[in-house]
């Protein structure tokens, strides 16, 4: 099946086929950088714009890094540098970025459906790296592939996601990926922060910790933010830690053969003990690592690059 | 100008007056008459009305013109020609221009731009200061000026204190005040209704209880202090139950409907189209259907568009910083023909009750009826016409309508203000 869509911008819309065409391409990707020369030609003569007009470190030097293997030039800019801070809109900005010969954009925007709207003002390629609280597609993609590659294939697997979901477009996306992939997924956390209203996700919804883990073969921390308190979802970083946080004695709860993720920035202490983001059932940084193969998989198919033409190496 | 008019053959329909026959209207020096002289039938215009409905100019009592301060997006002549073209005969401003209309010299502006408008236009004047929410805003000057009510549209009085000083004082110059009910302490950055299709977009969601807060605070305000509230753009089945219930008990409250609240709910935001975006949010199918339920049994009064215009680049934005709002007064009369006749099963000449006489009456207008001696405002529609809706080729100066490339059945024909035709042809004349 050849992959046909310009645009990446959601979970939700792809299909599971499409799923597992990512992750194949993720795949070749991923063994292309366990070799000495990891950059390939594919998208060589290609200008990848990241356009981050919220703050974000990981996902920008990935998206650079997955680019630069790939052999495009890239540039990078963020809010704080960019005219936005003049009154530019992001129609304006967008639409000179593509006057500029930019061959793709990745947006990461603090609005939900930015990249939707962009993708209809834009005739080059859209890469969503995070809308608001809405989606935040390829950290779902390394996620389910860092699962496969720890747990092979997923369905009927249980999956926790633990702490802010309210607010997360990460926990959003893992939904849908880990929904679509046949995996059972149970969101927990503070009632204010994980709504019943989720449960129309496919997903359950439980505030009851010890229940959850106890069969759970993924364990998915989110950050917990200080904003959160302020905004009084919760009472404070204190309680969250004593009723949520993972610890070595709930650890215990979980199977010993299940796997620690978390998206980062990890807060240490507050929703993980800092031994346990260090312990080996975390595969906290093999998911940093895989999330260059998924971003090379997905900026190369919406260059118009196919699975099946993984290029090699340039020796 | 005013015409000697003679509308025949249509079927004349004015609640007020408990008339649906087909028959004649007769209009002489501006008003409804019973019968002509030998020399005014002799030089009547005739207009054949055959296959049309004849009813009452419609009365809006929630619009937006813009004026003064943000005409780019409206003004009161634009305005008043969408209300035209949308057989609306009566509109009633909301004060939240720029400057906001607090005081008696704004009101002066309004109603001056309002004489040179092709339809009645009727100011209100803000519950506060500035909008502000803080201090009364001088409600007898306000009256005096010509305000038909108060209202801070747009925002919600929060303090209790402050709105029971409002409608117990509003009440001793017998001018209603309608408030926009809205608990912002609960709708921080809310963009949509708070439920399933929030949680999947990801938006900030705005629950329906920060409206019932507000329509229950109100409900007790009125019933203490016997003023008259009105509660703007019910967008929730609970608030529906709330404003019944008190109705029920005697309790001096009104409530109005739009027609997007009875038309269109949350599952429309799918694609964050921003011609979707307005306050209130639209909701779930449950409370649309207890809105329309709530316009049946009469917990609900009347329709009001609450027609919000806003310029094609104030709305061309991420979903989170577009405005709030939507264009109404082309399209509500197609809708609600639509959403209550043909799908709910409303008798015609009740849903035009609702769109006339019932929001007149709300506030005390002279209008809403065909009686003779009334102002010859009237509306005249083929209720069986079906035309492709292109906002850029309306009467507002924006376009930011959900229903802009869509087909509608129910097209205004004529519009007469005062006498005058107004509108014809699908052309404004004045």
């Amino acid at each position: 099946m050849p992959w046909h869509r310009k645009h990446f911008l959601t979970i939700e819309d792809l299909s599971r086929a499409e799923i597992e065409q990512v992750l194949a391409t993720a795949g070749a990707f991923r063994r292309i950088l366990d070799r000495k020369v990891k950059k390939v030609p594919a998208l060589r003569g290609k200008t990848i714009v990241n356009l981050f007009l919220e703050p974000s470190t990981r996902t920008r030097i990935s998206f650079e890094m997955a680019a630069k293997l790939l052999s495009a030039d890239t540039i990078s800019f963020d809010a704080a540098s960019s005219s936005t801070t003049k009154g530019e809109t992001l129609r304006d900005t967008a639409q000179n970025i593509q006057a500029l010969n930019a061959d793709m954009i990745v947006l990461r925007h603090s609005a939900s459906g930015s990249p939707l709207y962009l993708s209809r003002v834009l005739g080059i390629p859209v890469v969503n790296a995070g809308d608001g609280a809405h989606e935040h597609p390829t950290q779902a993609l390394l996620d389910v592939f860092t699962m496969r590659e720890k747990l092979g294939s997923l369905k009927g697997r249980k999956v926790v996601i633990l702490g802010d979901i309210l607010f997360s477009r990460v926990a959003r996306s893992n939904i849908h990926a880990l929904t679509k992939l046949g995996a059972d997924v149970t969101i927990v956390g503070p009632s204010t922060l994980v709504p019943h209203w989720f449960e129309a996700l496919g997903v359950k919804v439980s505030h009851n910790l010890r229940s959850a883990l106890g069969d759970a073969d993924v364990v998915m921390l989110l950050r917990i933010q200080h904003e959160r308190q302020a905004a009084g979802h919760f009472p404070s970083v204190g309680e969250y830690t004593g009723m949520f946080g993972l610890n070595k004695t709930r650890a215990e709860w979980i199977k010993p053969d299940a796997i620690i993720m978390h998206p980062g920035p990890i807060n240490r202490g507050v929703e993980i003990d800092s031994d346990l983001a260090d312990s080996p059932r975390s595969v906290i940084l093999q998911q940093v690592t895989n999330g260059i193969a998924v971003r090379m998989a997905v900026l190369y198919l919406c260059a118009g690059g196919q699975p099946e033409h993984v290029t090699t190496p340039l020796e | 100008m005013s015409d000697t008019l003679w509308i025949k053959n249509g079927r004349v329909i004015d609640p007020a007056s408990k008339r649906d026959k087909v028959g004649e209207v007769l209009i002489a020096d501006g008003k409804i008459v019973a019968s002509f002289t030998a020399a005014q039938k002799k030089s009547a215009k005739v207009i054949d009305a055959k296959g049309l409905v004849v009813c009452p100019g419609l009365v809006d009592i929630h619009v937006h013109f813009r004026e003064p301060g943000q005409t780019h997006k409206e003004n009161i002549l634009t305005g008043s020609q969408a209300a035209a073209a949308g057989g609306f005969t009566t509109v009633v401003c909301m004060p939240n221009t720029s400057p906001v209309a607090d005081n008696a010299g704004t009101i002066e502006l309004i109603n001056n731009a309002a004489r040179k408008a092709a339809v009645h236009v009727y100011p209100t004047g803000c519950i506060t200061v500035g909008m502000k929410g803080q201090q009364l805003a001088p409600h007898g000057s306000l009256k005096k000026a010509g305000v038909v009510a108060i209202t801070d549209d747009g925002l919600c009085v929060e303090s209790n204190q402050l709105m029971r000083n409002a409608v117990e004082y509003a009440k001793m110059f017998d001018l209603p005040v309608l408030d926009h009910c809205q608990d912002e302490s609960l709708t921080k950055g809310a963009v949509m209704n708070e439920g399933t299709v929030s949680t999947r977009l990801g938006l900030k969601g705005w629950p329906h209880a920060a409206e019932d807060i507000i329509v229950a605070r109100n409900i007790i305000l009125s019933a203490y202090s016997g003023a008259h509230i009105h509660m703007q753009h019910i967008s929730s089945a609970m608030s529906v139950e709330l404003v019944r219930r008190a109705k029920r008990d005697g309790i001096n409250v009104t409530a109005e409907a739009t027609p997007h609240h009875i038309a269109l709910t949350e599952e429309s935001l799918g694609t964050y189209d921003t011609n979707f975006k307005m306050n209130p949010p639209l909701r779930t199918e449950k409370d649309r259907k207890a809105i329309i339920a709530g316009l049946r049994d009469g917990a609900l009064d009347c329709i009001g568009t609450d027609h919000a215009p806003h310029a094609p680049d104030e709305k061309d934005k991420e979903f989170d910083y577009a405005p709030n709002g939507i264009t109404g007064l082309e399209t509500a009369l197609p809708v609600c023909l639509d959403v209550l006749v043909k799908q709910n099963k409303f008798k015609l000449p009740f849903v035009i009750d609702l769109m006339t006489r019932k929001a007149a009456n709300l506030l005390k207008l002279p209008a809403g009826t065909l009686a003779p001696g009334a102002s010859a405002d009237v509306c005249i529609f083929d209720p069986n016409e079906t035309w492709l809706y292109d906002a850029k080729k309306g009467f507002s100066k924006s376009l930011n309508s959900p229903w802009s490339g869509q087909k509608l059945t129910g097209r205004v024909k004529t519009t007469i203000v005062a006498g005058r035709i107004v509108f014809q042809g699908g052309k404004i004349v004045m």
